[in-house]
């Protein structure tokens, strides 16, 4: 065991880079850069449209919510826990805001209702697994139930058309190929990534998924914790619900289960363990991108939607077979 | 000796729990910058009264007296802020952090502007290296993490954790309880070496050949009282044995 490494020198260190390439674990480590990578390389080959720049906007523009819930699942998962209602959180708002914004409350009154709305349901959560002591599957799938049903019998059912002019702009405008919703997930990016890796909060959230016993003994709440993970889990859905009434143009109360299994997925992806302990924020979001660029990819060489799932489906799984050769 | 040398004593504590009297009025005392083990056979009540002391328990009846004044020893938090400061057993370390954050977790320096706060890392780092570089060779790089230590250097990164606080006593159950003999040997001087710091230090072990070689004084525990104290330099393993057998009379 030594003291200190001496700096190591630089060609030293790109030929460890490479002596580690031929180990499983640093796959496993960089399953979602690899992936996607690779899928960018064989999409650009089989596709001349796939890197065009018209593409890569729609790609980035459709990849923004998947982002931000992955974010979202990331602090949740982190904790050992699991946010099953996130999709169902995220109808819930943007039922909220259609609903206001059918009774004539402006943009931002509508919006601010649809983030409450969706809160709601993360304290719900928050409560049930850190106060109630409830096994966080069942309660948030409880809370999966409870949401799509409300959002169904508030609405109606009826999808409730929107046309604001906020979120016009919120879809259309853009800075280079980067249009405002990838802009928006891109921010919560890096406030998730600060949060979590340098605040006290972020330390704690990594602390009670490494061990909560270790951390309660040092004095951390591992109650607040766990209520504040799925209230943010919420929060960040109820954001998304506003990019996704801006996408569709109207608040549909249907249940976007795809959106629950790809945050899961693009975790998973980002090397995220799920017992908990090892927070990864850009791995969750490159892994939200693959996930976005395998749908686009396919539907441009014209393959059938039914495949799509199937694809998701081989991605995932041989992402978290490559995850059991992660370093301990 | 006069009783301005002691950092604590600890006098006639009473506990039981339910119907079983853990603790029937021991009292033990603890100098300043000396190492004092605690021994007793399993169910002794040496656990108990540890326990007690960090404020994990409230004693039914007795007094702790820490540098001459009374305290009441309500919860952990309480015996921290007071100085008393213990190492568990389970080391209470997460694996999956750094050996910084570890050091630090619960009490992590921050900087940054009205409540707009950050981990102040580079400082933590700084300390959490020199306080364990002060203490303990061949540390781990603060920037290791937990899992990939040793046991000895768990125990050592644990040991510095509780030292590094301005703490006056440091209690240690059974530190060296599931080390390889050179580990032993390595935080047996940590615990010399924080001794020499002039923290006093309450170490309970079973071990009596580690009672002779590290303590400085120690108390023997049977049914729930502490029934006899020796000068180290005045005992022998031998007799320690058949103090807490009961063999000798105290």
């Amino acid at each position: 065991m030594t003291t200190t490494q001496p700096d190591i020198a630089r060609p030293s260190a790109v030929r460890s880079a490479l002596g580690e390439a031929r180990r499983l674990s640093f796959w496993a480590e960089n399953a979602a850069p690899i992936g996607l990578l690779v899928l960018v390389v064989v999409f650009a080959a089989l596709s001349p449209t796939f890197l065009s720049p018209g593409n890569i906007k729609a790609m980035l523009v459709a990849a923004a919510i998947l982002v931000i819930l992955g974010v979202a699942q990331s602090f949740v998962i982190t904790t050992g826990g699991i946010d099953l209602s996130i999709s169902a959180t995220m109808t819930v708002g943007a039922v909220g805001f259609g609903l206001a914004w059918q009774a004539g409350a402006g943009f931002i009154a509508s919006a601010l209702l649809a983030i409450i709305a969706s809160t709601v349901i993360g304290v719900i959560n928050g409560l049930l697994i850190a106060s109630g002591k409830v096994t966080d599957f069942i309660a948030t799938l409880g809370t999966l139930s409870l949401a799509t049903g409300a959002a169904l019998i508030l609405s109606a059912g009826k999808p409730i058309q929107v046309t604001s002019i906020e979120l016009l702009r919120i879809t259309t405008g853009s800075v280079g190929v980067f249009g405002y919703p990838i802009i928006i997930a891109a921010v919560v990016g890096v406030l998730g990534w600060f949060v979590m890796f340098r605040t006290r909060f972020g330390l704690h959230v990594q602390a009670v998924g490494g061990s909560e016993e270790s951390a309660v003994a040092n004095g951390i709440s591992a109650t607040r914790v766990r209520i504040a993970v799925y209230v943010i889990s919420a929060v960040l859905a109820g954001l998304a619900a506003l990019l996704l009434v801006a996408r569709v143009g109207a608040a549909e109360p249907t249940i976007n289960t795809s959106y629950l299994l790809n945050s899961i997925a693009a975790v998973v992806l980002g090397g995220v363990s799920l017992t908990g302990g090892r927070a990864k924020i850009v791995g969750p979001i490159l892994g939200a991108l693959l996930l976005t660029a395998l749908a686009n990819g396919l539907t441009l060489l014209g393959v059938s939607q039914f495949y799509q799932p199937v694809a998701v489906g081989l991605v995932v799984v041989l992402a978290a077979l490559l995850t059991r050769f992660q370093k301990k | 000796m006069t009783t301005a040398d002691l950092i604590l004593q600890a006098t006639d504590i009473r506990k039981s729990f339910g119907g079983v009297h853990a603790l029937k009025g021991a009292s033990i005392t603890m100098r300043r910058g000396e190492i004092t083990a605690l021994i007793g056979d399993n169910g002794a009540g040496k656990s108990t009264l540890v326990r007690t002391i960090s404020g994990i328990h409230r004693p039914d009846s007795g007094t702790i007296t820490l540098d001459g004044e009374v305290v009441s020893l309500d919860t952990p938090k309480a015996a921290q802020k007071l100085g008393i400061e213990t190492v568990q057993q389970n080391l209470a370390l997460v694996e999956e952090l750094t050996v910084w954050q570890n050091f630090f977790l619960g009490r992590e320096k921050t900087k940054g502007v009205g409540p707009l706060r950050w981990l102040d890392r580079a400082a933590m780092k700084q300390t959490a290296s020199t306080m364990l570089g002060d203490l303990a060779v061949n540390v781990p790089p603060v920037g290791s993490r937990v899992r990939r230590l040793s046991g000895g250097q768990r125990q050592a990164v644990a040991i510095a954790r509780a030292a590094g606080w301005g703490s006056k006593i440091v209690i240690m159950d059974e530190p060296t309880a599931a080390l390889g003999v050179q580990e032993t040997e390595r935080v047996e001087q940590i615990v010399r070496k924080l001794r020499d710091q002039g923290v006093a230090v309450l170490l309970i072990s079973h071990n009596f050949d580690q009672v002779m070689r590290l303590a400085d004084h120690v108390w023997v525990m049977r049914a729930g009282n502490a029934v006899a104290e020796r000068r180290i330099a005045e005992t022998s393993g031998d007799e320690l044995v058949s103090l807490i057998t009961g063999a000798k009379a105290a």
